[in-house]
C-alpha cells in the first residue's frame, strides 16, 4: 500500500517532468524538469525496494543481527540511488553550465535561439 | 504538428506508467541477492549499515566509476564555463551588492556546525545513516553559504584540486590492497574486522568512506566554485 502511493508519486513526478521539457523553451525550465524527472525516477526505485513492514537496514538495537533478513527493506535499490543522486547532481550542473554560456552569447534563455542547429 | 506528438508521447507514457502502477504488488520478503547482502554484510565486513557495506565493498568499483563521472563533470564545468569571451556579464566586484549582515554572521556561526556534521555523517557510515557521498554533499553546502556570504571569498581550485587527487590515489591503494592481502581489488577485509557497531570496525570501510567524502566534498566544491568565476 505505502509502496504503491510512492511509486505513484514518482510516476506522475516522471510525467510532469517529461511533460515541462517537452512543451517549455525557456531552458532553465527544462533543467527544472530534467531534475524533477531524475527525482521522480529515484523515488520510483526507492518504492520498488520497499519490503511490507520492513525498517532501514541497519542493524542496532531496534533490528537484530537475526531478524534483519525478515524485518529489513531490500539495501541494493537505496544503494543505487545514492549514487544516481549524486550523479543527477552532476547532470544538472552540465546543464546549468550549457545555460550559462547561452545567455553569454544569444543574450536569451529560450533555446529558439539554437534553431540553426536543430536537426 | 508538436502538440500532437507531445500529447502522444505524454499519452504513451501515462499509459505505460498506469500499467506499471496497476500490476504492482508490494513484495512482502527479499529477493535472494537482497536477503544475502543483509545476512553477509554484518557478518563477512563488520558493517551494521548493509547500504555502505554495499556502496564500499560489494559494489566499490561502482562507486569508484562514480566518483570519476564526477571529476569528469568538474572539468567538463570548467571546459564549458572556462573562456569568458565578454567580461561584462560578470559583475565588477565594487558594484555587487554585499550580502546583508544576518547571511555573514550566520555564517561564521553555521560553517564549522555544519563541517562537523559532515565529519560525523562521514565517519558514522559504517555505523548508523550516512557515508561519504552524504557527508561531502554536506561539505560542498558549506561552500555555498561561504560563497554567498562572502562576494570576495576565493576558492582555492588548485589546493581542492590537489586534495581530490590526492584522496582519489590512495582510494585506489586501499583497493590495490585488498587485491594483496584479501579476496579482491577494493575487498575492504584487509584491516581487522574488530566489534559489530564499534567506531574502528568494519576493516577498510571507515578509510574509503573517509576517502570518499573528502574526494566528492572536493569535487562538488570545484563544480561550484567554477559557477561562481
Amino acid at each position: 500500500m505505502i509502496s504503491s502511493i510512492v511509486l505513484i508519486t514518482g510516476l506522475l513526478l516522471i510525467l510532469i517532468g517529461l511533460w515541462g521539457a517537452l512543451t517549455h523553451r525557456n531552458i532553465l525550465r527544462i533543467i527544472i524538469s530534467f531534475s524533477l524527472m531524475g527525482t521522480g525516477t529515484h523515488i520510483v526505485i526507492v518504492a520498488i525496494g520497499y519490503v511490507k513492514n520492513g525498517t532501514a537496514p541497519i542493524i542496532d538495537s531496534a533490528l537484530g543481527l537475526a531478524e534483519a533478513p525478515q524485518r529489513a527493506v531490500d539495501p541494493i535499490p537505496s544503494a543505487l540511488v545514492v549514487t544516481a543522486i549524486v550523479i543527477g547532481l552532476a547532470v544538472t550542473a552540465i546543464m546549468l553550465a550549457y545555460a550559462i554560456r547561452l545567455y553569454d552569447t544569444k543574450k536569451t534563455l529560450s533555446i529558439e535561439a539554437l534553431m540553426e542547429s536543430r536537426w | 504538428m508538436r502538440r500532437a506528438s507531445i500529447v502522444f508521447a505524454i499519452t504513451f507514457f501515462g499509459l505505460l506508467f498506469a500499467s506499471v502502477a496497476i500490476n504492482h504488488t508490494q513484495s512482502v520478503s527479499l529477493w535472494p541477492l537482497a536477503r544475502s547482502y543483509v545476512e553477509l554484510v554484518p557478518r563477512e565486513l563488520g558493517a551494521p549499515n548493509v547500504i555502505t557495506g554495499i556502496l564500499l565493498n560489494y559494489r566499490a568499483f561502482d562507486t569508484l566509476g562514480e566518483v570519476a563521472v564526477l571529476f569528469m563533470v568538474a572539468a567538463g564545468v570548467g571546459l564549458v564555463l572556462g573562456r569568458q569571451p565578454n567580461p561584462t556579464v560578470a559583475d565588477p566586484p565594487e558594484t555587487a551588492r554585499p550580502s546583508s549582515e544576518i547571511v555573514q554572521i550566520a555564517t561564521r556561526i553555521l560553517a564549522p556546525l555544519i563541517s562537523v556534521f559532515a565529519a560525523y555523517i562521514i565517519m558514522n557510515g559504517h555505523i548508523s545513516a550516512g557515508g561519504g557521498f552524504q557527508g561531502g554533499a554536506v561539505l560542498a553546502s558549506c561552500l555555498i553559504l561561504w560563497l554567498l556570504a562572502d562576494a570576495q571569498f576565493q576558492v582555492d581550485v588548485k589546493l581542492l584540486g590537489l586534495l581530490e587527487s590526492v584522496a582519489g590515489v590512495l582510494f585506489v591503494l586501499v583497493g590495490i590492497a585488498g587485491l594483496i592481502f584479501a579476496g579482491g581489488f577494493l575487498d575492504t577485509r584487509v584491516l581487522p574486522l574488530g566489534q559489530l557497531g564499534a567506531f574502528f570496525s568494519a576493516g577498510a570501510i571507515p578509510i574509503l568512506s573517509l576517502l570518499l567524502g573528502i574526494k566528492v566534498g572536493c569535487e562538488l566544491s570545484v563544480i561550484l566554485a567554477r559557477f561562481r568565476a
